[in-house]
């Protein structure tokens, strides 16, 4: 049965094996690049192993707190109504998009020496160190871990919620019927997320861990290839950070079980469950404590910032332009993408299951990728065919949608097996073929998540600095690399408004693609 | 979507085909911060391509090491005529690359305070490493590295990472050319002073003005951006008795430019009035060459160091590794 459902056609495999290419050459691609250019061998030292301990022992213990404190959290939101809910869900999109250094200020505000904690308390709070590393992680990744549990938590289709009710079950075996499997089906791939990017993180770790010992494998690779410009050691690290990747990615999916529910109507849950005063009361406070712990540090940025919106020097403009043309471009191909790497990928599961789960790997590996690598070995690559100058938008703009493919195929993926396994056996059926089939039986289903995911991706390439600083020639710049030389021109007021600018229009851009945050709209 | 994306990727081939119809191209590779609108970039550029009859093309490629990473990258094939922005600490790796050229021309007069025997880089501007503060919230600044470590315990300094900042590695290398052997247990009294170290100089600078540091390394000439940009007084550097380490920024020809005529032209530009008057507010540090009307007024408000404290050129790779490798023994005890 299943064979016949999903046939490999040469559209799928021409397609997803694009993808793939292209992936494979923006990661292990530029790490070879990089190591072709090397002169000599290097080793690994002392201080390198205390870096490598230092990275997974920070990224373990952020992606387990995050995710840990986002399950009880997106709970409360999928079975809570109250006023802010679209409101809180859309903002939940904003922490993980800031540049490094407006989060750090942002903690700071809050939770630095000066901070609004310090001040309530009396005395001042010293959070530099491996909490403050940890700290920074978990604001950026929590409301990320909690958006995509929550996703989990309204795949569920709301008639099995209705037949609980009716059944008469408590929450608890609401919880051990429906929501734990869900769980295992969707936990492991939001940790797996959350571990890579902060295995990638650098600045932020450095900022807020009180000193070298906060070095992560990131901060090496940018001295070996910035500083002392050391290519064999900066491919030996890249390839450490994606055998880091290989092996937690292979752990996780080994972990996560495919959840084995039936389909709905795609009718909006309503719940029955959790109605008691301790479950509501739990509910609120966590969602309380939450939301401060999230959206303080993010109005202190809004205070800082709206007083210089007004005076915002007549530069940001066109960079705002550039950016939100590569933030729309970027998330277009970051779906196409990851929609024709998830067909192919699950075609290949009903026959060749190992070569398909190699391929979820394979997807995951870009987020393990240091831009600093890939820039340059971009810059390797393209030197004698092009001048990387004049491709800088077509480069920032393909490096922007692989970087945010693993988010995408995390969302897409499953969301496209589903309907596959229930709606194009139906479509089969019924003799559809091709682009009929993918219309009628397959996009329904697809269009929250790929809406989702378009948002997601999107919102990254608005924030993102990394590659476009590399290749960017001086009349091209986008937003945060705009923010960035007002803040070495000492215009620190004025970055802060650009900050803002550029936190308003990745949300705006998020809540565009993603309807708004309106989880519970009919699908039809 | 796709069109402005079109209509831009247009223009940009649009432009460099109007600027490569006949006037000579001179490529100059400079840090971010010099091309930035904030930055003497525009306004060198235009003083530059009035006399020159070229189209003057400023490229930002990174920040101080970086940029030289940069031009090994790219090796003899590059596009750049000249680098615009190194320092001293990196111009003895600049020439074991081979890739720069001798002055065609040395300068005859320059203000900075060594002697200048370089022959292949020229000085543009300089300034001292310090320590900035807050005048209105700290009376008594330390005026040394002890005083500084006998401050009280929440006495706090923020600054940047020798790694991957050159502010950090000129603090690096402040230590140690003021303490030689002693350096590691200026370390340890530093320890508990340090809050945290950055990346590079915005984060430090950005938290500094937040107020969660009582003082932030920076630069002598720091406060006089907010004295004469900003109107505001309050920020001092604090002057160490110890002296205070000097950074000279210099430019050098490319050996495989193809315009070494446009590029010494270039060079001698860079010591001329015109260039030199632009630095001062613009990229806030002293010109190499000072004017006869003087510095703009505000300098004089700014603290002048007893000793300017430089590592000759030849050692500093091998200094620098050593002092390195003292700081990460420990500070990450």
């Amino acid at each position: 049965m299943a064979r016949s459902s999903q046939p490999l056609s040469l559209t799928r495999a021409l397609a997803g094996g694009g993808a793939l290419a292209l992936l494979l050459a923006l990661t292990l691609g530029t790490v070879g690049a990089v190591w072709s250019k090397a002169s000599f061998q290097a080793g690994l030292g002392p201080a390198d192993w205390a870096a490598i301990r230092f990275t997974i022992s920070q990224a373990l213990v952020s992606a387990t707190l995050s995710v840990v404190l986002a399950i009880p959290t997106a709970r409360a939101l999928a079975r809570r109504r109250f006023r802010g809910r679209q409101l809180m869900v859309s903002l939940l999109g904003a922490p993980f998009i800031l540049p490094g250094i407006v989060a750090v200020l942002g903690i700071v505000a809050v939770w630095g020496r000066t901070g609004y904690v310090s001040t309530l308390i009396g005395t001042p709070l010293n959070i530099y160190g491996y909490s403050g590393v940890v700290l920074a992680h978990v604001f950026f990744n929590l409301p990320l871990a909690t958006r995509f549990i929550l996703q989990g938590w309204l795949s569920i289709p709301s008639e099995h919620f209705r037949l609980t009710a009716q059944l008469g079950m408590t929450t608890g075996e609401v919880n051990h019927l429906l929501e734990r499997p869900m769980l295992r089906a969707v936990v492991p791939g939001a940790f797996l997320l959350i571990f890579l990017l902060c295995i990638t993180s650098f600045a932020v770790a450095l900022a807020l861990g009180g000193g070298p010992r906060a070095t992560t494998v990131e901060l090496a690779i940018y001295q070996a290839l910035r500083f002392d410009f050391d290519l064999s050691k900066a491919a030996l690290l890249a390839m450490i950070q994606f055998a880091l990747c290989t092996a937690t990615a292979a752990a996780t999916l080994w972990i996560a079980a495919p959840q084995g529910f039936a389909v709905g109507m795609d009718r909006p849950a309503r719940r029955w469950d959790g109605k008691s005063r301790r479950h509501v009361l739990t509910d609120q406070i966590l969602l309380l404590t939450v939301g401060l712990f999230l959206f303080v540090p993010l109005l202190s940025i809004l205070l800082k910032g709206a007083p210089n919106l007004l005076m915002l020097p007549p530069q940001v403009w066109p960079a705002l332009g550039n950016s939100v043309a590569i933030a729309i471009t970027s998330a277009f191909c970051a779906i196409l993408l990851s929609l024709a790497l998830s067909a192919l990928i699950v075609s290949l599961t009903a026959r060749w299951k190992r070569s398909a789960q190699l391929l979820e790997i394979i997807g995951f590996l870009s987020l393990a990728a240091s831009p600093f690598v890939i820039g340059t070995g971009l810059f390797i690559m393209l030197n004698p065919v092009v001048d990387p100058f004049k491709a800088a938008l077509p480069i920032t703009i393909a490096v922007n949608a692989v970087m945010s493919l693993p988010f995408a195929l995390r969302v897409i993926l499953p969301a496209m097996s589903r309907a596959e396994h229930f709606y194009g056996r139906l479509g089969n059926s019924l003799g559809m073929t091709g682009w009929t089939r993918f219309r009628l039986a397959i996009w329904p289903r697809l269009k929250r998540p790929v809406g989702f995911a378009a948002g997601l991706s999107a919102a990254l390439s608005m924030g993102d600095l990394g590659v476009i600083a590399l290749f960017a020639p001086p009349d091209m710049a986008t937003l945060p690399l705009t923010m960035y030389r007002l803040m070495t021109s000492y215009q620190m007021a004025a970055a802060s408004g650009v900050a803002l600018l550029l936190i308003a229009t990745s949300l705006a851009l998020f809540w565009a693609f993603d309807k708004g945050g309106r989880l519970d709209h009919h699908i039809g | 979507m796709i069109r402005p994306i079109l209509f831009a990727a247009g223009l940009c081939l649009g432009a460099s085909a109007v600027a490569a119809q006949d006037k000579p191209v001179l490529t100059v590779y400079t840090y971010d911060s010099f091309v930035s609108d904030w930055g003497p970039g525009p306004k060198v550029e235009a003083a530059f391509e009035a006399e020159c009859n070229c189209d003057l093309k400023l490229v930002g490629a990174g920040d101080g090491a970086a940029l030289l990473s940069r031009l090994q990258l790219e090796g003899a094939r590059t596009e750049a005529d000249i680098l615009l922005g190194l320092d001293t600490n990196l111009t003895a790796r600049a020439k074991a690359t081979g890739l720069f050229a001798p002055l065609t021309n040395r300068p005859t007069h320059l203000d900075v305070p060594v002697d200048w025997t370089d022959d292949t880089f020229l000085p543009y501007d300089w300034g001292y490493f310090a320590f900035v503060y807050d005048k209105n919230k700290l009376s008594a600044p330390p005026n040394s590295f002890r005083d500084l470590i006998n401050m009280p315990e929440d006495f706090k300094i923020v600054i940047q990472d020798p790694r991957s900042s050159s502010p950090g590695l000129g603090l690096l290398l402040w230590v140690k050319t003021a303490y030689g052997d002693k350096a590691d247990t200026i370390w340890e009294g530093l320890e508990p002073h340090i809050l945290t170290v950055t990346k590079g100089w915005s984060e430090a600078y950005g938290m500094f003005l937040e107020g969660e540091a009582d003082m932030v390394l920076s630069y002598t000439t720091s406060p006089a951006y907010h004295l004469i940009a900003e109107e505001d007084d309050s920020k001092a550097a604090a002057s160490f008795e110890e002296g205070h380490y000097l950074q000279i920024e210099v430019a050098g020809k490319l050996a495989a430019s193809d315009q070494p005529e446009l590029a010494d032209q270039f060079l001698a530009f860079m010591t001329s009035a015109t260039f030199q008057s632009i630095i001062p507010t613009t990229n806030w540090m002293y010109p190499s060459v000072f004017s006869q009307d003087g510095l703009p007024a505000g300098f004089e408000t700014l603290i002048t160091p007893n000793e300017s404290l430089i590592i000759p050129e030849g050692k500093a790779e091998a200094i620098k590794d050593e002092a390195l490798a003292e700081w990460l023994a420990v500070l990450s005890r």
